[in-house]
């Protein structure tokens, strides 16, 4: 009876704390825009896209334990999917062939289309990587993360597909209910610019993706994962189709990604290559690192701090040098801030892998594995059976 | 019943010039312990490997409860009702008690990406009987209260039984140990073959291997010698003991 008492007691308590984070979720635009300028608004909105992109990669990395350094391109494939049908730049390919009605989809078709083709891609990433594992896996991964980069740059002969490194302009905000995003929003008398309406959208998102996550870590399939991270071939050995169930990880990773490029997309009105690069999928994984691999408010907390500190940092380091020459302590030509932005930045990361190796927000296993609490006894022998798989098909 | 559980007959299991199974044939009636014995490098362990689709067998014919097995992928052998242990424990380290014999029962469920996400009643239905299960199955082998206890964490007999409660998980109809009684000391060892002894009576074939002689003299009702990948010898464990090709197998000498 008391037990059941005091599990309602924090039922309320847990729902006054989420009250409470709602408020504050919906009026950190406000705050942000106030105090801190539009600029930091729209860092908001980047931190949502890449908090979605780093759940994605945990559930490859984290959960099933396998290292991808090609993440980024199924945002590019998300990113280009919205942008080729939301943008002028098929119009004269798609002229006379009677499929100009693929043009301009609603939002509601759009973002499950990217995560259904993202899905694809990885499925097909995966497939031939799926004897591979460690730094093998992570060379592959990163091979195809730059192949589909490099089509996105050649695709624009001999028919003119992406429009290559210019990459594709004009691309239409998203419309939901009739509204566009790239217009204000009036609403009870109340003015919503176009990045805070971004905001609440790329917020209903995220909260989706967490939700998926959560669900997924407690399931069937997510234990799965977990299980071939810890041991593949016991896994196998306990009847899991470890080929399925890393497939399935892949693909359920990479629709994340995918929803995020769409998103990305509409936002920036303008996409080319170049933002699709191997440091993309490198910070994409810091992030997932650095909170903690494997435990959803860490990757959060991770994305949130990536986002943030470098432009903080910004915000700082122009302002201090030119002071510091006005004051003559430093004499000269300023350094160019975003060298020392990135130099810090990197310091402080080799310093909380160092001092963290597990993460700053690690979870209960991961904490566990590095830190353990008694001597190894399973430490797993990775002997002859490790063969196994060679032998296999 | 006549017809044999599992039938093997004439395995060869090469790896480049060792030739670890050399035409070994086998079968193991519904419902008996089954022990398998031979000096260290006979092919025990290539054996088992073998028959839960870790390794392709180079030649020959398997078949379990009237399927054949032959060069079958593990998930398959595993659906087909066959379990295994390891020689050397391989538990999921970082996961708890409960949930390494969760993972057992990924083979008799079926919930997808989208039974996860939205549970629908008959996922919930599904994952609540997935938990009673290993719950039930702590119990079963002995270590209900720790349940919640990190697998690295757990005393080195409660691995070896946990291990069993794992493979007990996929609903297997034979369940092979690989080496169960190593490193235990007498009590634990006693224990485990009241908990084998247990097993059995639920219905449950084992195949065995096992190098106390006394355990598995107690406890097997056939056992059969592998030496160099052959199999030397087979029949009830009072002829095998004294059977000289065996003697001679693991003394080095015939007998006078
Ligand atoms: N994957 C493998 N690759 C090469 N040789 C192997 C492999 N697995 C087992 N062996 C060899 O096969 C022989 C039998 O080994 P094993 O089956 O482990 O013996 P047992 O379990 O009877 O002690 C040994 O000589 C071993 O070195
Ligand atoms: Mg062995």
């Amino acid at each position: 009876m008391s037990s059941f008492d005091s599990m309602k007691q924090s039922r309320t308590g847990a729902l006054v704390g989420f009250a409470l984070m709602a408020v504050a979720l919906v009026l950190l635009p406000v705050l942000f825009g106030k105090g801190l300028g539009n600029t930091w608004v729209r860092n908001l909105d980047f931190a949502m896209l890449y908090i979605m992109l780093a759940l994605g990669l945990n559930i490859v990395v984290g959960y099933a334990g396998l290292l991808d350094l090609g993440y980024i391109a199924f945002y590019a494939v998300g990113a280009y999917l919205y942008a080729l049908l939301n943008s002028p730049h098929l119009v004269p390919l798609l002229q006379g062939t009677g499929l100009e009605w693929i043009l301009g989809p609603s939002i509601w078709i759009v973002i499950p289309l990217a995560a259904l083709v993202a899905g694809s891609f990885g499925v097909m990433l995966g497939s031939p990587t799926l004897k591979l594992r460690g730094d093998y896996l992570a060379i592959v991964t990163l091979g195809f993360g730059e192949i589909i980069r490099i089509f996105m740059n050649n695709l624009n002969h001999p028919v003119n597909l992406t429009n290559g490194p210019r990459g594709i302009t004009l691309i239409e905000p998203i419309t939901l209910f009739g509204h566009s995003l790239g217009k204000p929003l009036h609403l009870f008398g109340l003015e919503i610019p176009p990045l805070y309406q971004y905001y609440y959208l790329f917020l209903a998102l995220t909260m989706f993706i967490v939700f998926v996550s959560i669900r997924l870590q407690d399931s069937r399939i997510g234990r799965a994962w977990v299980a071939i991270r810890e041991d593949e071939i016991a896994a196998n050995a306990m009847g899991i189709n470890t080929r399925n169930v890393k497939l399935l990880a892949f693909a359920m990773g990479a629709s994340f990604g995918g929803v995020a490029g769409c998103l990305f997309s509409s936002l920036q009105g303008f996409i080319s290559p170049e933002s699709f690069g191997l440091m993309e999928s490198i910070i994409v994984l810091s992030m997932v690192v650095l909170g903690g691999m494997g435990h959803i408010p860490g990757v959060i907390l991770g994305a949130v701090i990536l986002v943030f500190v470098p432009e903080a940092l910004r915000d700082v380091i122009n302002p201090l040098q030119n002071a510091l020459i006005d004051r003559k302590i430093i004499s000269g030509k300023i350094i160019d801030p975003e060298v020392v932005r990135m130099l810090m930045f990197g310091l402080a990361l080799i310093f909380v892998m160092l001092l963290r190796p597990e993460g700053l927000w690690p979870s209960k296993r991961r904490r566990a594995e590095l830190h353990p609490k008694t001597d190894d006894i399973a430490r797993q022998e990775k002997d002859s059976v490790a063969d196994a798989e060679r032998n296999h098909d | 019943m006549t017809e044999p559980l599992l039938e093997i007959q004439g395995i060869h299991k090469r790896f480049g010039g060792l030739h670890a199974l050399n035409d070994v044939s086998l079968s193991i009636k519904r419902g008996e312990i089954y022990g398998l014995i031979g000096p260290n490098g006979a092919g025990k362990t290539t054996l088992f490997n073998v028959l839960t689709g870790l390794y392709q067998p180079d030649e020959g014919k398997f078949t379990f409860n009237g399927k054949d097995l032959f060069r079958q992928k593990p998930h398959v052998v595993v659906g087909s009702g066959i379990a295994r242990t390891f020689q050397n424990i391989r538990l999921f380290a970082n996961m708890t008690a409960k949930e390494n014999v969760m993972v057992g029962r990924h083979v008799r469920s079926g919930a997808g990406v989208f039974g996860a996400v939205f549970r629908p009643p008959a996922a919930k239905r599904e994952e609540a009987a997935i938990h009673a299960r290993a719950q039930e199955l702590l119990d079963y082998v002995g270590i209900a209260a720790r349940h919640n206890e990190l697998a690295r964490n757990l005393s080195y007999g409660d691995q070896r039984r946990l291990e069993i409660a794992r493979a007990l998980a996929t609903d297997p109809t034979l369940l092979a140990l690989d080496e169960p009684a190593a490193g235990m000391n007498p009590k634990e060892t006693d224990d485990l073959k009241k908990l084998m002894e247990k097993i059995r009576k639920d219905g449950v074939t084992i195949l065995l291997i096992e190098h106390d002689v006394k355990l598995m003299m107690g406890l097997c009702d056939r056992i059969a010698v592998l030496d160099y990948g052959k199999k030397i010898a087979e029949g009830v464990p009072e002829v095998v003991k004294n059977d000289p090709r065996v003697i001679e197998a693991y003394l080095g000498v015939a007998p006078e």
